[in-house]
């Protein structure tokens, strides 16, 4: 099983990227393999849209599990549809948050924003 | 001859200059192309009233022609679709209209549809035609109303057309100048009114237009939009005076030129100086 997560650096120890949709890369880890991989987000530089981009690319990942601090209304339906499921990241890095999800310590993220359009976070 | 009003901040007074000037006019169209907030209507209060629904035509999928090669996926540079487990996805709050997805579709599974945005709502007033945009709560654009307005307006036109804008400087703004002959624009006496009246200043000669100043609500205090004027060369048109009679007329949406004769004289002569300027 894969597990995607919004990093801001290609390493095991980097932070969890506080955006979803504008994350420079993902962190894909394939469970049965104990493998790491880091992919680009294309969606980072989108004008508009970044959610719906950046959730196609982890649908073709073929990720089932994402940790990310929140994630928009329209990411989560293109998610959802791919029966992607979403789990709240702590602030700690990739590995620990991976550590985390493997020993059930993260809950389900059941808040879905419903998106900044251009207007900022927080 | 179309003139357009407009303002960088709201509140500066650009629905009470359009619609005067309007009201003062042997006739005129009044155009009211601040979309998201109209209340020319509520001045002027038109009557034998009809309703245009306006649409834009948004994506539509056939997913039994789709065979997922998501060549529209790629084109979109608005990223309104996804394609997840054999399906499109069309987000239709997304999607600009543009048409694109069904150009590079090789199925030709993709059409477009109707979508309502809003309305336009149109009536008379004494000698004022009266044609108002109002766009539906939680849409991302205007332009298309105004687009509409402004079409409407070509056919049937009075001599003179009052564009009355959305506040800002932004796309809506460019859309509803677009066609004017002269920009109107309303200052008020505050740093941030000059801060913003800079940024319509800017559009107006990034556009070309030719334009001047009409000074509201003003006092015997320092005008910093009178001084940005001065130091700027831009012609001052009239000075309308902080009123509490004026303000109290406006807020109970009777139309000042057409209950007071000072305000009378002074939109008509407003509109003498404008129809010389745009001649000149």
């Amino acid at each position: 099983m894969k597990i995607a997560i919004p990093v801001n650096e290609k390493n095991m120890q980097t932070d969890i990227c506080e955006s979803f949709g504008r994350a420079p890369y993902y962190l894909i880890y394939d469970t049965e393999k104990d493998e790491a991989t880091f992919i680009d987000n294309s969606a980072a530089t989108s004008t508009g849209g970044a959610g719906i981009k950046a959730a196609q690319v982890i649908v073709d990942s073929g990720a089932k599990i994402l940790l990310t601090p929140r994630c928009g209304e329209k990411a989560a339906n293109v998610l959802m549809a791919a029966d992607i499921k979403l789990f709240k990241s702590i602030p700690a890095t990739a590995q620990a948050n991976i550590d985390a999800y493997l020993t059930n310590k993260l809950d389900p993220l059941d808040e879905i924003h419903a998106g900044f359009h251009g207007h900022g976070g927080n | 001859m179309k003139i357009a009003v407009l303002s960088g901040k709201g509140g500066t007074g650009k629905t009470l200059v359009s619609v005067n000037l309007a009201a003062v006019a042997k006739a005129a169209s009044y155009l009211d192309c601040d979309v998201e907030e109209p209340n020319g209507h509520l001045f002027f209060k038109p009557t034998d009233v009809e309703e245009t629904e306006v649409n834009v035509k948004i994506a539509l999928v056939d997913q039994e022609l789709c065979n997922g090669c998501r060549k529209c996926v790629e084109f979109c540079k608005f990223n309104a679709l996804a394609y997840v487990k054999d399906r499109l996805i069309i987000f239709e709050d997304v999607c600009h209209s543009c048409g694109g997805c069904m150009l590079v579709c090789p199925q030709q599974a993709l059409t477009e549809k109707n979508k309502p945005i809003g309305k336009i709502q149109s009536g008379r007033s004494d000698r004022v035609q009266v044609n108002s945009g109002i766009l539906n709560t939680g849409e991302a654009t205007g332009i298309p109303l105004i687009n509409k307005l402004l079409e409407d307006n070509k056919e049937n036109a009075a001599d003179l057309t009052l564009i009355d804008c959305p506040p800002g400087s932004a796309c809506i703004v460019m859309e509803s100048i677009k066609d004017a002959d002269y920009c109107i624009l309303v200052a008020e006496p505050t740093l941030f009114g000059v801060h913003n009246f800079n940024m319509v200043y800017e559009l107006v000669n990034l556009f070309d237009k030719p334009f001047g100043a009409v000074l509201n609500k003003c006092q015997a205090d320092d005008n910093p939009a009178e001084a940005f004027c001065k130091k700027n060369n831009i012609k001052i048109l009239a000075r309308i005076p902080f009123d509490r009679e004026l303000g109290t007329l406006n807020s109970n949406g009777k139309i000042a030129s057409r209950e007071w004769e000072k305000y009378r004289a002074l939109f008509t002569d407003l509109l003498e100086t404008v129809v010389e300027e745009v001649k000149a």
